[in-house]
């Protein structure tokens, strides 16, 4: 071998260490530039979305598919007093429209009972519930330390590690959806499966909902389909006089429903 | 005058002691506070990631839809076309990504009941029976295809 | 299996906030009241009640350093509590514990405290020995200087540190009010009203908390209750409650007349779950009794044996009622579903984290703490027993 090519070789070789390294440190350099960022996804950014959700009570048939796929999904406690989402149903007499009966069984979680008592004179429907992330939240206004909070993209959510289990944001929310974990004694509630949301997928609820009565919406994404849904049909929030900037827009919400 | 001093003296070792328990907690305060506190809004940034670092139980249905094309051909214009995959098969998540190859099956005699079980409130449009008098002890695959459940005649 | 009746959001099932989140205002009304007592003299020169100043103080200093404790044993997690210092979100009524406590304990309690004791604290450091002269030493910061200027400047320092005092009080306590009163999400504690109606019950559980320590002590120490003091004590006390009542009953009949969503529930509730509390307890033995006693003590003229007898059972169905009051408001707020279609119970056991025991022995730990700062810094006028020691050659106050 010639010097000449040696000492090319031991170039080569030098250059490519370089670069090895130095693309090695990149990503590495990369990597702690991502750590802070809310990007989950490569090409995800928080500020391109503002998360909500469409509920059409005129197509829920009470299936509970969606109460037990929260549950799957996120690992909710199985008691019957820790729900992320839930199904009431309404029973409205026409003679008092102001007392509706309503029930939701273990929250819905096995279904619902065939009724047949009430004849065909009331009015009877079901209402799912779940958390509005609000975007003018009473329960991160009443936070002390500041362990929940809305997401740059519209999501409530909890920091597992700072939650001091007051339960002022328990007491704040007008909705009831917030509840306690027994097994980390801190406040949890819906995530709107922000770990699904953020890598492209839907939320587990929408995902197994059979007759789509549950959609996600990004009312950031102008081919979202929320935009037409709202011109097209009478939407209303939950509990509107609290003004608390609720993101679960419902189609067919009766006056009786609370 | 130090005897001006002396009268006021238990009154400076006083505030002496203040101002070290003030000075000690701006220490413990700046030690304390996470360093990404505070960079989206009053809360830890890292608490996004936290979150979003759930691992995931439902695949998806476009997940399904790689394998399963053939699945996804014959539900084209059924009646459960959009009825997602898994609101009757349950999580797959890992049997997409392959670690669980032969996930059970659902089971038929109480797949159908959630949905089909004739119940006050559902509305009219939902097909919905009494299972006793649509179809005695049967179970419901007996005559219907789930992938394909109209009746042919 | 959780007594519901009608239906609750599922969420709402378990009560949230137990006994020991009403213990907690209880605890810190106490503190506000007592110290109001004790600036009746130093501010506004009631001399009358002068024997109850330093025991006011005393007292406001016991139950202030219990009250924390009842809120670290309901967290989930207290050994996070410390991030509310750190982190506090200003958004939140209840970031502001944290500093209000501190502010209250060390700048008008303790401070005031040494102020007023510093001559008695210096002249035990000088006479004793061993570990109670390191105890006093230390309690003095090692400065013994007590000229007649340096006490003639304490006194002054404690004058203003007392004017700062008062709407501090208001603040310790009046916050706890906001905190309930600022949920626009439950109706039975959404109101503007609640920070001034905590107040003033709170003075009236602090004064008539004081009343009764002042007796019993007296009692217990075989000495003669000067009745100059506990009748003007009763008197404020008695202007303290009446405007308590009525903002209470502006509250009710503004809801009764208002007549909104919210009362349909409201109202079932009180007629059967709050009943034995709120109508039998808190209104009628707790409020109506206590106020036709304590007038009649305004209008007649009871013999000294009479109105002590008056005063101790006011004193206790007072401590009884305000009590009840707490436990309406917080107990009472969760009853009732925010649906306001529905209700459940609350199930106070007894040896729990957040049972009636530890309930109990956070009412007992003030006594027993007051029982020592008695003992460490006494604060009778008319104790002669231990000359040379605490009293020695003293004019206390002037």
């Amino acid at each position: 071998m010639s010097a000449e090519a040696s000492t090319d070789r031991r170039e080569f070789l030098k250059d490519s260490g370089k670069w090895i390294l130095l693309t090695g440190a990149a990503t590495l350099a990369w990597d702690f530039v991502v750590e802070g960022a809310p990007e989950q996804a490569p090409n995800y950014r928080a500020s391109d979305h503002w998360w909500g959700m469409i509920i059409d009570i005129e197509k829920c048939i009470g299936c509970g598919n969606c109460v037990r796929a929260c549950k799957a999904e996120n690992g909710v406690p199985m008691t019957d007093d820790a729900f992320r989402t839930w199904v009431e149903r309404y029973v409205v007499m026409p003679d008092e429209p102001e007392k509706p009966i309503v029930e939701s069984p273990n929250g819905g979680y096995d279904g619902f009972a065939d009724l047949k008592q009430y004849g065909d004179g009331a009015k009877v429907f079901f209402v799912p519930k779940i958390c509005n992330h609000c975007a003018h939240s009473p329960c991160v206004q009443v936070c002390p330390v500041g362990a929940t909070f809305e997401s740059p993209d519209g999501v409530v959510l909890v920091d597992q590690t700072r939650c001091l289990g007051c339960r002022y944001c328990v007491q704040a929310c007008p909705y009831g959806c917030r509840y306690i974990d027994p097994r980390t004694e801190t406040v949890d509630k819906c995530t709107l499966c922000y770990h699904r949301i953020t890598k492209g997928l839907t939320t587990a609820c929408c995902e197994t909902c059979p007759t789509a009565a549950r959609q996600l919406v990004d009312l950031k994404d102008p081919k979202d389909p929320i935009h037409e849904f709202m011109r097209t049909h009478k939407v209303n929030v939950l509990k509107p006089q609290m003004a608390t900037g609720a993101k679960a827009y419902y189609n067919g919400l009766d006056g009786a429903v609370r | 005058m130090s005897r001006g001093i002396r009268n006021y003296e238990h009154v400076l070792r006083m505030a002496g002691l203040f101002g070290t328990g003030i000075v000690v907690f701006l220490i413990l305060r700046w030690v304390m506070v996470p360093s990404d506190f505070g960079v989206y809004g009053f809360y830890r940034a890292g608490a996004l990631k936290d979150v979003a670092a759930r691992p995931i139980a439902f695949a998806g249905h476009d997940s399904c839809a790689e394998c399963h094309g053939e699945i996804v051909d014959q539900r084209k214009g059924t009646k459960h076309e959009h009825v997602n995959c898994e609101s009757c098969h349950g999580p797959l998540a890992t049997h997409a990504s392959g670690d669980v190859m032969k996930p059970g099956k659902p089971d038929l005699k109480t797949v159908c009941t959630p949905c089909h079980k004739k119940m006050d409130g559902r509305p009219k449009s939902q097909p919905q029976v009494d299972f006793k008098e649509h179809s005695g002890d049967a179970v419901c695959t007996d005559c219907h295809k789930p992938h394909s459940p109209k009746i042919q005649q | 299996m959780h007594g519901v009746q009608g239906f609750m959001y599922p969420n709402e099932l378990e009560l949230q906030w137990s006994i020991l989140i009403v213990l907690y205002p209880y605890l810190t009304g106490l503190v506000a009241g007592a110290f109001i007592l004790a600036s009746l003299e130093r501010v506004f020169n009631v001399a009358a009640v002068k024997p109850t100043y330093r025991l006011a103080l005393l007292t406001a200093l016991a139950f202030l350093i219990v009250a924390p404790l009842p809120l670290q044993m309901h967290l989930g997690h207290p050994e996070r509590s410390w991030e509310m210092y750190v982190t506090p979100h200003t958004t939140s009524a209840m970031a502001m514990f944290g500093f209000v406590y501190l502010w209250y304990l060390m700048v008008v309690l303790v401070l005031e405290i040494w102020l007023d004791y510093r001559k008695e604290i210096v002249l035990t450091w000088r006479s004793s020995t061993g570990l109670k002269k390191l105890l006093y030493g230390a309690m003095a910061l090692w400065s013994d200087n007590i000229s007649p200027e340096a006490l003639a400047l304490d006194h002054k320092l404690g004058g203003i540190l007392t004017v700062i005092g008062i709407p501090s009080a208001f603040m310790l306590h009046g916050y706890v009010g906001f905190i309930f009163g600022s949920i626009k999400a439950n109706p039975w504690w959404s109101t503007p009203l609640m920070p001034i109606v905590f107040l003033f019950s709170a003075i009236v559980s602090g004064i008539a908390a004081v009343m009764l320590i002042y007796m019993a002590t007296c009692k217990m120490r075989g000495k003669k209750i000067d009745m100059l003091c506990v009748d003007t004590i009763a008197k404020y006390l008695y202007y303290a409650f009446i405007v308590d009542f009525t903002l209470e009953m502006l509250d009710l009949i503004h809801r009764l007349y208002v007549a909104d969503e919210s009362l349909m529930a409201l109202d079932f509730m009180v007629k059967t779950k709050l009943f034995v509390s709120q109508i039998v307890i808190q209104i009628i033995l707790g409020t109506l009794v206590p106020l036709a006693l304590l007038a009649s003590v305004q209008l007649l003229r009871w013999s000294a044996e009479t109105r002590k007898v008056i005063y101790a059972t006011c004193g206790m169905l007072i401590m009884v009622g305000i009590f009840a009051m707490r436990w309406n408001v917080v107990i009472g707020g969760q009853l009732f579903s925010k649906s306001f279609l529905g209700y459940t119970t609350y199930k106070l056991d007894f040896a729990t984290k957040e049972g009636l025991l530890p309930a109990l022995l956070f009412l007992i730990m003030p006594l027993a703490i007051l029982w020592v700062l008695l003992k460490l810094l006494p604060p009778w006028e008319d104790d002669h027993s231990h000359a040379g020691e605490i009293r020695h050659g003293s004019t206390t106050g002037v």
